[in-house]
């Protein structure tokens, strides 16, 4: 299982043609306290770089973007009831969509997480 | 004489002991409150009303037979309700409000005088335009007045706020696109500091919004821009001042670029009240901007009265302006054009059913009459001027997030509070206990724990002094160690912290009787 970073602050974590995706604990951090998230429907097609998800935290509401192109075949209904699941878990349980990959190439460009920690130290 | 020594003791006595808590729970003149409904009873009433007699209903099946739920209140048990509520609110009339991109300056009371006039106040939006000529003539001096402000060619008076004008000026755009065959014109071009009210009136007028980023100087990044423009593009939606409070020196490039590409330029004008008078945005290429009366000519707002969003539009966008609007007739009265087919443009509709806030058209003009055109350009001159005051007094305490002189707002980031344990957030619920209204917090979102200040030009010297007195003590308190005091913020406020992360996650929308009181009801 391979997980890659974006710029934006997303994950996206392989296994076989199945890319689960969320947000990463830094991006969780600076948001604060998340209170909201909006999820997409199951089924519906993105292409990398598409908002495919919003997330509401105290300070201000953001949009997510789809890390890899694919379509959702999984979202993580539990955070609809308890969106501080994000803060709790951001890189684990508090995942967001999953989608099936149509073009596994376009991880190769995404950060690894030595690349994506040095990205942060620079920020 | 005789001199009554056993009387009531004259001085103060010194008292250091702690305040005891009250028996009633009120804290001397301020009382206790609870909700209307909790205070409300069924077995009380404000009016009282003989019983109906000889009157059949005709209502039949559909008449309601259970109580509605109001609560029950005497007259003076429902006033001492609201002007309890209304004791523990803050308001500009109260003190500073410093609420960055809201303009929240003073309201002349001279205004209030005008819209209370009966012929203004008292008039109905369906009497024969012959009974209302001095209502028509106030809507028609501030059309004069907003068109000559901005340097634009019409404009739509009833859009009721602000966003309600970005979609009046967004639907002219829409309008016109669609008029010359230019339906496929789609996106909409924002600005990373755009206020959030622009792409969501773009996503509501069925365009795509695409972001354009940033510059590290705060303003647009215009290599960007150039990147983004394409023959699919309707047009931009920009503040100018922005949000950071910076003057986007490259705004007639912008227009130009736009233009050439063939979309229009929509202006966001919260921020008007820094060059109202000084700069016409219709010599800066803009094609429509909505005005915030509300902010920049002091109707009241937040609260305190209903917005009143007027959106200029240019030579091109014009014709498609909606009804109804003002026009003199040969005769030399007044009248109004209601419907598309007496008009001589090609109106897109209409934004309210009626002509918008008369009340505010009324204040706005008083405003602008008692201003004069110089007092406008003296009040955006005064308020640039009490900005740029509060970032220099305050620039060796906090950090502000751009170098140089600011517009009408100074806009800090909280990197002065990195390892004091103290966020954004707490600075400005101490604030409260400094009797302040907070500055705008985390906006716009390009600045990290962005704090943005907009004093406006009602602040006196000696009122910005003390502002920045306390702010500067709060800064050195912060920096000090002096945690406490914000982490715990308000401890002043007549509702203390509140945890705002358990009212998002789980907010309690409505009231819900005790059961006890349900059976009562019941029975």
């Amino acid at each position: 299982m391979t997980t890659k970073y974006t710029k934006d602050h997303e994950w996206v974590s392989v296994s076989g043609d199945i890319a689960t995706c969320g947000i990463t604990a830094y991006a969780a951090e600076q948001l604060g306290d998340v209170v909201f998230v909006e999820l997409p429907n199951v089924g519906r097609i993105v292409s990398q770089g598409d908002e495919v998800a919003v997330v509401e935290s105290v300070k201000a509401a953001s949009d997510v973007y789809a890390p890899v192109s694919g379509e959702v075949v999984d979202v993580n209904e539990a955070l609809a009831e308890t969106p501080e699941g994000v803060n709790e878990a951001a890189e684990t349980t508090g995942w967001f969509t999953k989608l099936k990959l149509t073009d596994p190439a376009e991880l190769d460009a995404l950060m690894d997480r030595a690349a994506y920690d040095t990205y942060l130290a620079g920020l | 004489m005789a001199m009554n020594t056993i009387g009531r003791p004259t001085a103060a006595v010194a008292n250091d002991a702690a305040a005891p808590t009250t028996f009633s729970g009120a804290r001397g003149l301020l009382q206790p409150t609870s909700l209307i409904f909790e205070t409300g009873s069924i077995d009380r009433t404000g009016v009282d009303l003989p019983p109906v007699k000889g009157v059949k209903s005709r209502l039949g099946g559909v008449a309601r037979t259970t109580s509605t739920g109001n609560p029950g209140l005497s007259e003076p048990e429902a006033v001492r309700h609201y002007v309890r509520l209304s004791q523990r609110n803050y308001a500009i009339d109260l003190g500073m409000f410093p609420l960055g991109s809201c303009t929240m300056k003073h309201n002349a009371r001279l205004n209030e005088k005008m819209a209370r006039l009966p012929g203004f106040a008292d008039v109905h939006p369906l009497q024969p335009v012959s009974t209302v000529q001095g209502a028509l003539s106030v809507m028609d001096q501030l059309s004069h007045w907003l068109i000559t402000l901005t340097g634009m060619k019409a404009v739509a008076l009833s859009p009721k706020a602000g966003a309600h004008g970005e979609l009046c000026g967004m639907l002219a755009i829409r309008a016109a696109l669609d008029a010359q065959g230019q339906a496929h014109r789609r996106r909409v071009l924002v600005p990373e500091s755009a206020h959030g009210t622009n792409p969501a009136t773009a996503v509501q007028c069925g365009f795509i919004v695409d972001e354009i980023k940033a510059a590290p100087d705060g303003r647009v990044d215009l290599s960007d821009l150039k990147t983004k423009l394409g023959d699919d593009v309707a047009g931009i939606m920009l503040t100018n001042p922005n949000t950071c409070g910076l003057f986007e020196r490259d705004i007639r490039e912008i227009a130009d670029l736009i233009h050439a590409a063939g979309g229009y330029f929509y202006c966001d004008g919260a921020n008007f009240n820094a060059i109202a008078g000084r700069v016409r945005p219709g010599d800066l290429g803009v094609d429509a901007m909505h005005i915030n009366l509300h902010k920049t000519f002091s109707t009241p707002h937040g609260g305190g009265g209903p917005g009143s969003g007027p959106t200029v539009l240019s030579d091109a966008l014009g014709p498609f302006a909606p009804v109804p609007y003002v026009v003199t007739r040969t005769d030399g009265t007044l009248d109004l054009v209601e419907h598309e087919v007496d008009s001589d443009g090609e109106p897109f509709g209409r934004m309210v059913a009626f002509h918008g806030q008369m009340g505010m058209y009324t204040r706005a003009l008083t405003y602008m009459l008692s201003h004069g055109a110089d007092g406008i350009k003296q009040a955006s001159e005064d308020a640039v001027l009490n900005a740029n005051y509060v970032q220099a007094c305050l620039k060796e305490h906090m950090s502000p997030a751009f170098d140089g002189v600011c517009m009408h707002e100074a806009l800090f980031d909280d990197s002065w509070l990195e390892g004091t344990g103290v966020t954004t957030l707490d600075f400005a619920k101490a604030m409260i206990d400094e009797g302040y209204h907070p500055m705008t917090m985390y906006f716009p979102l390009v600045v990290h724990g962005a704090m943005l200040i907009e004093p406006t030009e009602s602040e006196s010297k000696a009122s910005l002094d003390a502002f920045v007195a306390s702010m500067a003590g709060l800064a050195k308190a912060a920096k000090s160690g002096d945690t406490a005091r914000f982490t715990g913020a308000p401890y002043h406020a007549p509702v203390k912290r509140l945890d705002e992360t358990r009212a998002a996650r789980k907010p309690v929308l409505k009231w819900s009787p005790p059961v006890e009181a349900n059976k009562i009801a019941a029975e």
